[in-house]
């Protein structure tokens, strides 16, 4: 996979949709490429975090560990990011992610994050809309099993 | 130590001082018989009138130089044919000439070199001496002598002295002799012109010893000041860490200067004061020629001297100089030795050394046969009382923790325990047998020691580690054939002249039986075992990993290694690993490798083919051209500098990412914007030798997995393929030691183990590839049963100066892993795990209690909550035990140990 395909693969994020080309040229020349394997893990719940990952291919689970056992509350996949909460708020992995088929993923460490936040407010934009249709979600998910328990 | 130096030489010397005075007295006579023989030659063959007169001055003249009438009377012209006679004489004479010289310089050299074989030995001898007391040194002295000071003393300081040593006694006596001889013809031609040549012999002996008492203070002052400023060197050198971190350049360059000038002002006043000393002497020296003219003359014109007497005088006195001169010479030199000798013997003599036979006796190290007993031991240190009142009775196998404060003195305690320290007072006894005469051999064997911090020494850790079990020489070293054994004799031998040790560095120290070992092999098992004790045996374990191994030493090894290279092999075709690794292989282009790397295909050997610096090498330059890919190289560092200028020319110039990702420093950016400009304004072909070379250097570190430019495409390989079967076939002769190619059947010596086996490249953007194949390669490792090899590697791993390529914990795990080896029947820790984490503390708390179950234990605890489980614990404040008894029943009390741990 060459650079170029890279930051052409990159312009179709929703994420970096709005980055100049030049600057995300060099994105894809630091980032780090990173592949994993089927039912590898790409971040274990509870472990210190340093950095988030997007999925440029494949699909991955999101489990949580709760008292009655693991739970896969979401499958990620192309174009989604993950592993931001740790990063973003200095705590440990909130979620196991699991890889369900191979899994290409971008690797972006958490000072080229917060760079990359910095520089570009149409990436932080994306960031937040993301986290508030997560937020949403997790409501709906809340309404639901109250009124199931109900 | 003797008191002087002359103490000093008269003891170990006497006969051989003797020796060289006889000696240069037996060579006189001949000397003096050569300087007659050419007066003869010109009295007896050459000259025609030889009178009874003339023959009975000359040889009173001490055979100078024929005296002036002799000479007159010489004349070439003469005669014109010489009888057979006197051509005979001639002959008979001239033969007994050269003859002479051979012997008066056979004389001489063997004079010096017996003079210089004896300085030599002397100074051997001193040396011993001084370092076999640095052994005797009570430990606490240590702390207020540096080895900057030792250093010098024990090395340069004395070296003059072995000069000085040889002419100690001849030298004054033969030019004394020489002196007394020329005084006694002056004082038979005239008595009152004797008289005057020795007038000015008070005054000299009066003012220079003053003059010169003054210029030894000063180089007692500078020997001083220098031995300060070679510590001052030391420290920083043993602290540079602590002047960085401080910023403290500045001021250490300041005191620094304020040393060098002191040296200075005094180098230059003694050399005020000595050449002054110099300058009196001559001038002394010329008053007396004055004092003949003047009192010689005037007699000479009285008529009660003969001009004759007058000239001959005057030549005896030149003979006077030589000899006095070199006495004062002597008398300077003697001076500076003496200074030398008592400022470096008073060094060598603080109070409080141990016995010689306690720190060297040889006895054989038999157990102690009881429990340890103290009592009333009181020690101190500089005046201050630090423990007092100290009793103590531990039964052989009880383990013992001591605990107290900071002030507690529990450190020292031990030390004492341990027979490090000296008790001012009081007795310890290890079963019935008293520790203050007891030599070290048998502390050393049965009582195991470690501190808080352990200096290693400069060696593989391996002779740290079995370091306590080289007591005494065990077996003779491999002796070889006949001349060498003849040559170990020889050396031992002329070690015991000098009363050096006559012990032999080279034979077998190693005590295998003291670590219950057989053979080699059972000695690594034991050291293994130590090593875990000392949770150590991991750390070793990663050592040898990343170490080499010599399979010409090893070849067993390196043939199992290659075993567990194809069982990597077949084992990473398992899907969990599939793509993790990229092997190396001959034929296919590794692409998680650099350029550089696929062109070498090998592990650089030396410097010529360092992988950072290859497009400098003439050779890999030469290849390129051979198979044409010089110009492709220049179009491919032309891409990726446009490339890398265009990603980085925005970011600003501190940026993390030069650092971390540009194959172009920040430095070198604006010149390759300039060539790139120069490029696109006259082409590539315009560019100039050394710009092309900038260009061509680019490539060499690009990895296409990394860095998915784009740039070397499978066309591109296949070239590259190419050039490096060039690469190796064409290699001169030279360069074939500098780089140890990749063969799959191989060993390679130049590459660590781990690269061995593994024989490929971590292959980049595979998740945990680093750990996952780290993981394999132990299983690996583990299936084939090579951990042992590998710690064995491990432990060929050179620790460096005091162990500093090792972390501080692994230094003091080597230090316990070294106590538990020699299997000591008591084994004695001072806060030996303070520097490692909470979890290694805790294991090696229990392997030792394991370890040693049945044996002594005394632990002066950093943590008083660690000696929970201990037989019996003691708590110390202010040098005395204040509480004893079970770690329980003390908590109970609710005293002393509750208020230790309440405050951990």
């Amino acid at each position: 996979m060459s650079l170029q395909q890279d930051v052409e693969l990159m312009r179709n994020i929703p994420l970096f949709a709005k980055i100049e080309p030049s600057k995300l040229k060099l994105l894809a020349f630091t980032a780090e490429r990173l592949t994993f394997g089927q039912g590898d893990l790409v971040c274990k719940q509870g472990d210190e975090g340093d950095s988030a990952y997007i999925i440029i291919d494949g699909e991955a689970d999101v489990i949580v560990d709760t008292a009655n056992g693991e739970v896969t509350v979401a499958t990620l996949k192309k174009n989604d990011f993950l592993g931001e909460t740790a990063i973003l708020c200095d705590v440990p992995r909130t979620a196991t992610v699991k890889a369900r088929s191979d899994l290409e993923t971008l690797m972006i460490s958490k000072d080229l994050f917060f760079q990359l936040v910095g520089q570009f407010p149409s990436m932080s934009i994306e960031i937040m809309r993301e986290l508030a249709r997560r937020v949403e979600r997790t409501t709906v998910q809340l309404r639901e099993a109250v009124s199931q328990q109900a | 130590m003797e008191r002087s130096i002359y103490k000093f030489i008269f003891r170990f010397s006497k006969r051989e001082q003797v020796f060289i005075l006889l000696f240069t007295v037996l060579s006189l006579p001949f000397y003096y018989v050569s300087l007659d023989i050419p007066k003869l030659i010109v009295n007896n063959v050459l000259s025609d009138q030889v009178t009874e007169a003339d023959a009975s001055v000359a040889n009173l003249d001490l055979g100078m130089v024929a005296a002036a009438e002799d000479i007159r009377s010489f004349s070439l012209f003469g005669y014109d044919i010489l009888d057979m006679e006197r051509l005979t004489l001639l002959g008979i004479y001239c033969g007994m000439f050269l003859g002479l010289v051979l012997i008066n310089g056979g004389f001489k050299y063997f004079i010096n070199v017996y003079k210089g074989l004896l300085g030599e030995r002397m100074l051997r001898r001193l040396r011993y001496q001084l370092f076999s007391r640095i052994m005797r040194f009570p430990l606490p002295h240590f702390r207020r002598v540096s080895s900057g000071e030792l250093i010098p003393m024990v090395t340069q300081e004395v070296e003059p002295l072995g000069g000085f040593i040889g002419d100690a006694l001849a030298l004054p006596f033969y030019q004394g002799g020489l002196l007394i001889t020329a005084l006694i013809f002056i004082f038979m031609q005239d008595f009152w012109m004797g008289l005057a040549s020795i007038s000015l012999y008070p005054m000299q002996g009066w003012l220079i010893p003053k003059l010169q008492r003054k210029v030894n203070l000063l180089g007692k002052e500078r020997v001083k000041e220098v031995r300060k400023v070679s510590e001052r060197i030391a420290e920083t050198v043993q602290s540079a860490e602590e002047m960085h971190a401080n910023g403290m350049a500045r001021w250490e360059l300041a005191e620094f200067t304020s040393r060098m000038g002191r040296i200075f002002e005094i180098r230059y006043a003694i050399y005020n004061k000595k050449f002054f000393i110099k300058f009196l002497n001559n001038f002394l020296a010329q008053l007396t020629p004055f004092f003949f003219f003047a009192i010689g003359g005037y007699f000479v014109i009285q008529g009660s001297l003969s001009l004759g007497g007058l000239v001959a005088v005057l030549a005896a006195y030149k003979d006077l100089q030589p000899p006095w001169k070199e006495l004062l010479n002597h008398y300077q030199i003697r001076e500076d030795a003496k200074i030398k000798y008592d400022q470096v013997v008073a060094q060598f003599a603080p109070a409080g050394m141990r016995e010689e036979e306690v720190v060297v006796g040889e006895v054989a190290p038999e157990p102690f046969n009881g429990a340890l007993t103290t009592s009333n031991l009181r020690y101190d240190e500089d005046g201050e009382v630090l423990i007092d009142g100290f009793n103590v009775e531990i039964a052989p196998g009880q383990h013992i923790a001591l605990v107290g404060g900071p002030t507690s003195s529990k450190d020292r305690a031990v030390m004492l325990l341990a027979h490090l320290l000296d008790p001012a007072s009081g007795k310890l006894r290890y079963g019935d047998a008293e520790a203050q005469t007891m030599p070290e051999v048998v502390t050393g064997t049965q009582i195991g020691f470690v501190g808080p911090a352990t200096s290693l020494f400069s060696a593989s850790l391996m002779d740290n580690v079995i370091y306590g079990l080289r007591q005494a020489p065990r077996a003779p070293r491999d002796a070889g054939d006949d001349k060498a054994r003849k040559e170990t004799e020889r050396q031992l031998s002329e070690a015991a002249k000098t009363a050096n040790s006559a012990d032999d560095a080279f034979a077998d120290w190693i005590d295998l039986e003291r670590a219950g070992a057989a053979n080699r092999e059972e000695l690594i098992e034991a050291v293994r075992h130590a090593l875990s004790v000392a949770d150590m045996e991991d750390d070793v374990y990663q050592l040898g990993l990343r170490g080499r191994l010599d399979p010409e030493t090893r070849p067993e090894a390196a043939k199992r290694l290659l075993e567990a290279r194809s069982l990597l092999e077949s084992r990473l075709k398992e899907d969990s690993y599939r793509g993790l690794v990229e092997p190396f292989d001959r034929d296919a282009y590794n692409t998680n490798a650099t350029v550089g790397e696929n062109l070498l295909f090998g592990t650089p050997v030396g410097e010529d083919f360092d992988l950072d610096r290859l497009p400098e090498n003439e050779y890999v330059m030469s290849v390129l051209a051979k198979v044409g890919l010089v110009d492709d190289f220049l179009s491919i560092g032309h891409e990726v500098a446009q490339t890398m200028v265009e990603l980085f020319a925005d970011l600003p110039p501190d940026h993390e990412y030069f650092g971390q990702f540009s194959f172009i420093s920040l430095d070198d950016l604006p010149e390759f914007q300039a060539l790139l400009r120069k490029v696109e304004r006259d082409g590539l072909e315009e560019l100039e030798e050394n710009e092309r070379l900038m260009f061509m250097a680019l490539p060499f570190k690009m990895a296409p997995a990394r860095h998915r430019l784009g740039l070397i495409d499978n066309s591109m390989q296949e070239r590259l393929l190419e050039a490096r079967r060039a690469f190796a076939e064409d290699l001169p002769e030279a360069l074939k030691g500098s780089v140890e190619f990749f063969d799959h059947d191989l060993y390679n010596t130049a590459s660590s183990l781990q690269d061995n086996i593994l024989f490929g490249k971590l292959a980049y953007g595979r998740a945990q590839a680093q750990t996952k194949i780290g993981e394999l390669i132990s299983d690996v490792i583990e299936s084939l049963e090579l951990r042992s090899t590998v710690v064995e590697v491990g432990l060929d791993f050179e620790v460096g100066i005091g162990g500093a390529r090792l972390s501080s914990a692994q230094r003091q795990k080597t230090a316990i892993a070294r106590a538990v080896l020699k299997r000591p029947q008591m084994i004695v820790l001072s806060e030996a795990t303070a520097a490692l984490d909470g979890s290694a503390q805790t294991t090696i708390l229990k392997n030792i209690r394991e370890e040693f179950s049945g044996r002594t234990v005394i632990w002066a605890m950093h943590r008083p909550s660690q000696a929970k489980d201990f037989d019996e614990v003691l708590v110390m404040a202010d040098g005395k035990i204040v509480e004893k008894g079970t770690f329980d029943d003390l908590m109970e009390n609710k005293a002393v140990l509750a208020d230790l741990i309440g405050a951990e």
